[in-house]
């Protein structure tokens, strides 16, 4: 078993099929849906957690791409210039999720992708603008 | 008899190489098993350092002349504005300085453009006199074709400073980064016992002409800084337990880093700029080695609601629950995040230490020592006729 989070966007024409249900009745998958926006007639975004065999997520994300679904693990999407970084600790302020905290060791940022929720909070938190989320 | 070293003798010690020198951090641990009497034999200087959001700062710039000249009246650097009321062609950048319509790129950054090398675009407007003849110029400048560049900040390393939350429903976005609703986060900024201004929290060795880190050279401690707050409560370790004591300094910025200096701009706040500063603390005697002892446990600071007008005091807290990741605020465990680098703050101070044990870098004892008894006054506000 293994637990992977995927941004969906789905496409205007998408709306009438039940994508999610086929991912739990056909490939026994769990879904958890951490963010959703859905602009009916025109596209729709998810922040997805995928729960199951490693190979059943893998057919999962291909039965999504087939029904024209852009399915791309969070990781992806999620840009940080982590050069430019001056490990200040404003994005850790905001970041209730636990994936943006300071290493107590040497007070570097640590960035855990896997646990984001993309609530965008870090963006505009962050003085130097180093986040970029592609979720829409 | 208590030991007393000089500053020549520690200085005579520095060039020889043969001194001893320790970062606070690292003094505050030699600290749990020894006495102040032992550090004061063994230890010659303590290095201290910050790299936090200082508002207060910004550069003069001499631009040089035109032919024919001009007497510039109002400045813009890539549309920033600079202050215009010294004589011709000097100026001063504040950090914060910018253009409402472009809020997010400020005086910080023009200095940090011009500090990496990149051109930019001076703009600027004179009445035309037999002097100065000239009405306007726009062209482009870098940190080689201007004259001075100095970096003049009023008000840096702040002694001691606040710890923000917020208790109302709606998030508030300050200078202490974004403050979530009902006391979901802490913010602070003070780098604890590794703090200048909190190694030698009566200034008896920074003061007039002190040397320092400054921006990755060495620059001095000019004038006490603004807001200086000499008699603010102090805790059993003589420690002022909200902000205090602040410094003014100067340096060249053409021998800065960027690695040092930062812009930053915060969201519904404004631009601000990172300045990072060290300070080396000569271990004169006995006094001044309990004094850099001091721990993070020892530090305590004030929990302010910055949600609420008059910023009312929550709670007093040290550093060593702020840097374990929550505290306690009225009975609820809030979350805390620090809003300055410690991370560069111990890059600076072990950089000073490495300066002083290769003897590039020589203490000056302070010209004259700062004003005690110092407090502030608030802006009152009187009728004014109108004429």
């Amino acid at each position: 078993m293994i637990k992977k989070r995927y941004i969906l966007n789905f496409p205007p024409q998408s709306g009438d099929k039940p994508l999610s249900y086929q991912l739990v009745r056909d490939y026994d998958i769990r879904i958890n849906i951490l963010k959703a926006e859905v602009y009916p007639g025109k596209r729709g975004s998810l922040l997805l957690e995928l729960q199951g065999k490693k190979e059943n997520i893998e057919k999962g994300v291909k039965y999504l791409t087939e029904h024209q679904v852009i399915c791309e693990p969070l990781d992806k999407r999620i840009h940080f210039q982590e050069e430019k970084c001056i490990d200040c600790g404003n994005c850790t302020a905001v970041c209730f999720a636990g994936a943006l905290t300071m290493s107590k060791k040497n007070w570097k940022l640590e960035f855990d992708k896997s646990k984001c929720v993309v609530c965008e909070l870090c963006i505009p938190a962050c003085p130097l603008h180093l986040f970029e989320i592609d979720f829409r | 008899m208590p030991k007393i070293k000089t500053y020549e003798e520690i200085n005579q010690k520095l060039k020889q190489g043969k001194a001893v020198v320790l970062t606070a951090e690292e003094v505050a641990q030699m600290a749990q098993s020894a006495s102040p009497a032992e550090i004061a034999e063994k230890v010659d200087v303590v290095t201290t350092a910050t790299f936090g959001a200082m508002c207060s700062s910004g550069a003069i710039i001499n631009f040089g002349h035109t032919s024919p000249p001009i007497r510039m009246e109002k400045i813009r650097l890539n549309g920033v504005p600079c202050y215009e009321g010294l004589a011709a062609v000097d100026s001063y950048i504040g950090a914060t300085a910018c253009d409402p319509e472009n809020p997010a790129y400020g005086g910080a950054h023009v200095i940090q453009d011009l500090l990496e090398g990149k051109d930019v675009v001076l703009e600027a407007w004179g009445k035309g006199t037999d002097c100065y003849p000239r009405k306007h110029v726009r062209t482009r400048i870098n940190i080689d074709s201007i004259n001075e560049f100095t970096l003049f900040n009023p008000r840096n390393a702040y002694q001691n400073y606040n710890v923000a939350v917020n208790t109302t429903k709606k998030m508030i976005h300050t200078y202490m980064g974004t403050l979530l609703p009902n006391l979901r986060n802490a913010t602070y900024s003070t780098s604890g016992e590794l703090s200048p201004l909190l190694n030698d929290p009566d200034l008896r060795t920074i003061g007039l002409g002190t040397r320092i880190f400054l921006g990755g050279t060495q620059g001095f401690v000019v004038w006490n800084g603004t807001q200086f707050h000499t008699t603010r409560p102090k805790n059993e370790y003589g420690v002022p337990v909200t902000n205090a004591a602040t410094i003014a300094v100067i340096g060249n910025l053409k021998e800065m880093s960027p690695e040092y200096l930062q812009a930053v701009y915060y969201e519904k706040y404004g631009v601000s700029m990172f300045i990072g500063i060290g300070i080396p603390i000569p271990i004169l005697d006995e006094d001044m080695a309990r004094r850099v002892s001091i721990n993070n446990r020892q530090i305590e600071t004030s929990v302010l609601d910055y949600g609420t007008v008059g910023m009312p005091k929550l709670e007093q807290v040290n550093y060593e629950q702020l840097q374990s990741g929550f505290i306690k605020v009225k009975g609820k465990k809030v979350r805390t995040a620090p809003v300055s680098s410690l991370a560069k703050a111990r890059k600076i101070a072990g950089e000073l230490k490495e300066w002083l044990e290769k003897g590039q870098f020589e203490l000056s004892k302070p010209v004259q020592i700062f004003p005690q008894n110092t407090s502030l006054n608030s802006l009152k506000e009187t009728e004014v006729e109108h004429d």
